[in-house]
């Protein structure tokens, strides 16, 4: 790798008006800015935790190095099997997903120096505390991104198993529905598997799993989903009989709710296929329906969790919580209380990365992660790192122009949302713009599930531009599959269904 | 620790952090500007919509080689495929470098093939047929540039 091949793979000469003709960036010239970026997210960390130690600690100790080195070991694995498995990928998924998680990492290593401190300690290792335990699931998750990379040589692939991945999908979300609360309620949120030593989150599994059937489906029924009925102030609505999938997807959002409690887990599914729905069938009509029914279903809970309670109180509570936290804020309130005032202590700049008083917001290393982060770096970090995320869905959305099959722009654009609508949803709660849920932040909160799922997205978007950008003389050679072997995968062959 | 360290490590990790963020939004801006501009996210069934708009017809020109074939309706409208020198299949079969769901398109419906330069087209025994401009392909036919190729529901379209 040379210099050179750093710089620009396109001339910069594009005129203006001139649709510019591109040669195709040569596949090292990406990695190469990948490695490069990559590179740059180590110093920031590494910045972090250095300016972390000095201001929590008043010294740095002896091995800060190490969770720098273990990740940018880790992530130069990837990086290589990126090389080999996925050359033409888009260069910034993987340096973008690399900053939050080393942040994720290095701000739980600030809170276990913070509980060092607290508990009058002088055990600052590296190899212990939520720090250690987010590095070594950083590690797990990214070796099973390798393997999903080089199992998924082709993300059509998937459409073969679309039932099955759907039905999985749908055990998943069940599973902690139907377990008793000892083994899978923690804070109120029926969502987990609890094994004792450690718990899962199969819900955020089922979410990819969802949506390979939702992109699947939809591809074979947009047609019928986007005829219109009548029009409305303009835009145009779709027939009754059309309603019943998302009728069906919108009552399985509100069992959740219901059962489960937490109305975080609830709109993503919900959104998630709407969302698909939408990019499918071009009808704004889609997402106003879709939003008329989830608020009418959230404030029919809110109501019913006030007069009746039962499955419903957990969320009236919250719900109330958010409206005003301050009525209470030594009790019921005292968790956004304090993660408000952490936010409003940080201000513009930030106390200073190991200057702030993390355990002061309970469950900082869960939820409230970014609460924590924010009053550290401030209203000037907490925003870089929100668009950080924005880059990863708008390049997500890109690879879904780019591909060349249906299914793939609707799974790659159903993925890139998905993540967006995360954020939103749990920064949105700790900033108290929605009621707060129980969704993690991707790659940043403490937790083996949401890092590994999070990491199996991004791979799967990452194969998927992929093969956006690979140009159409660099197709994969199918091993063995001569043009007239044709797989058992016929999503293509199928006919839409179209009613006159 | 001096306090004069503090506040450069505070203030140089923000800086840092937001160089990051312009290199990766640098990235991505030569990307923009280089690649497909007016792509669709939306794979609608409907006509060509607001492409048409956005980007002038291209003129048949004289003399000039393909670099890319680009969809100008159907369920694919606005996704390119940069040529090369290997040949291209249209149709509805997985393994076909455009894979169009549509109908009126056959497994295996159409090739598009490089001669020195000059992209022929050929119908690979379609159901529906292949259609260039107005006229129906029945023999390997050379495709200037800019002229439209009807497949069922789907317009492609070579781009210099």
């Amino acid at each position: 790798m040379t210099a050179a091949a750093v710089s620009t793979p396109q001339p910069p000469d594009a005129g203006s008006g001139a649709v510019p003709s591109v040669p195709p960036a040569r596949p090292s010239g990406l990695r190469n800015i990948e490695l490069g970026l990559l590179a740059f997210t180590l110093v920031v960390v590494g910045t972090y935790s250095v300016a972390m130690e000095a201001g929590a600690l008043d010294q740095i100790t002896a091995h800060f190095w190490i969770p720098i080195a273990t990740l940018a070991i880790v992530f130069l694995g990837i990086h290589i099997a990126i090389r080999f498995l996925a050359p033409y990928a888009d260069p910034v998924f993987l340096p973008a997903v690399t900053l939050i998680n080393g942040m994720g990492v290095a701000f739980l290593r600030r809170i276990d120096l913070a509980d060092a401190i607290r508990h009058k300690s002088t055990d600052y290792s590296a190899f212990s505390g939520l720090g250690f335990r987010q590095l070594l699931w950083t590690a797990l998750s990214v070796g099973f991104a390798i393997i999903v990379l080089a199992i998924v040589r082709d993300h059509k692939s998937l459409s073969r198993y679309a039932f099955t991945l759907g039905f999985a999908g749908i055990v998943l979300v069940m599973i902690p529905a139907v377990l008793p609360a000892r083994l899978s309620m923690v804070n109120g949120a029926k969502l987990w598997i609890n094994f004792g030593f450690f718990s899962i989150q199969p819900g955020e599994f089922a979410k990819i799993a969802l949506l390979v059937f939702f992109a699947y489906y939809l591809v074979r029924k947009r047609e019928v989903l986007s005829l219109a009925s009548r029009r409305v102030l303009g835009v145009d609505f779709p027939r009754g009989r059309d309603l019943g999938p998302v009728i069906a997807v919108w009552l399985m959002s509100l069992l959740v709710l219901i059962f489960e409690k937490d109305l975080g887990t609830s709109l993503m599914y919900f959104g998630m296929f709407i969302v698909t729905l939408y990019i499918a069938t071009e009808r704004v009509s889609w997402l106003i329906i879709g939003l008329m029914l989830f608020s009418g279903g959230v404030f029919t809970a809110y109501v019913l969790g006030g007069t009746i309670g039962g499955p419903f109180a957990n969320f009236r509570l919250r719900a109330d919580i958010w409206l005003d936290p301050f009525s209470d804020p030594d009790n019921r309130g005292y968790q956004l209380v304090q993660s408000l005032l952490g936010l409003g202590t940080g201000g513009l700049f930030g106390a200073g990365p190991g200057e702030g008083y993390p355990r002061k917001i309970p469950e900082v290393q869960n939820d409230f992660i970014s609460a924590g982060l924010g009053e550290e770096i401030g209203l000037f970090g907490l925003t870089a790192l929100l668009i950080v995320y924005l880059v990863i869905v708008v390049r997500g959305l890109r690879a879904a122009l780019g591909v060349h099959d249906s299914f793939g722009k609707l799974f790659a654009g159903g993925l890139a949302f998905t993540l967006g609508l995360q954020v939103f949803v749990i920064v949105g709660g700790v900033s108290k713009l929605i009621p707060l849920t129980g969704q993690t932040t991707p790659f940043l909160s403490a937790g083996g599930s949401s890092l590994m799922a999070n990491w199996i997205l991004i791979t799967l978007l990452i194969r998927i531009s992929d093969a956006a950008r690979r140009p159409a003389e660099g197709q994969p050679a199918k091993g063995g599959n001569g043009p007239a072997a044709g797989g058992p995968a016929k999503l293509q062959e199928m006919p839409t269904e179209v009613m006159r | 620790m001096p306090a004069i360290v503090l506040t450069v490590a505070r203030f140089g990790f923000l800086v840092l952090l937001w160089i990051f963020v312009f290199t990766v939004v640098g990235v991505i801006r030569r990307d923009m500007f280089a690649g497909a501009r007016s792509s669709r996210l939306v794979a609608a069934p409907r006509g060509i919509g607001p492409l048409m708009g956005q980007e002038r017809p291209a003129k048949v020109k004289r003399g000039r080689v393909a670099h890319q074939l680009i969809v100008t309706a159907g369920s694919l409208a606005g996704t390119r495929i940069t040529l090369g020198e290997i040949p291209i299949t249209i149709g509805r079969a997985e393994d076909s470098t455009l894979v169009i769901t549509d109908d009126y398109a056959s497994a295996r419906h159409a090739r598009l093939v490089s001669r020195s330069g000059q992209w022929y087209l050929e119908d690979l025994g379609s159901t529906n047929g292949t259609y260039l401009d107005r006229a129906k392909v029945t023999a390997p036919t050379p495709v200037p540039l800019g002229v439209p190729i009807r497949i069922g529901r789907t317009s492609l379209e070579l781009r210099p």
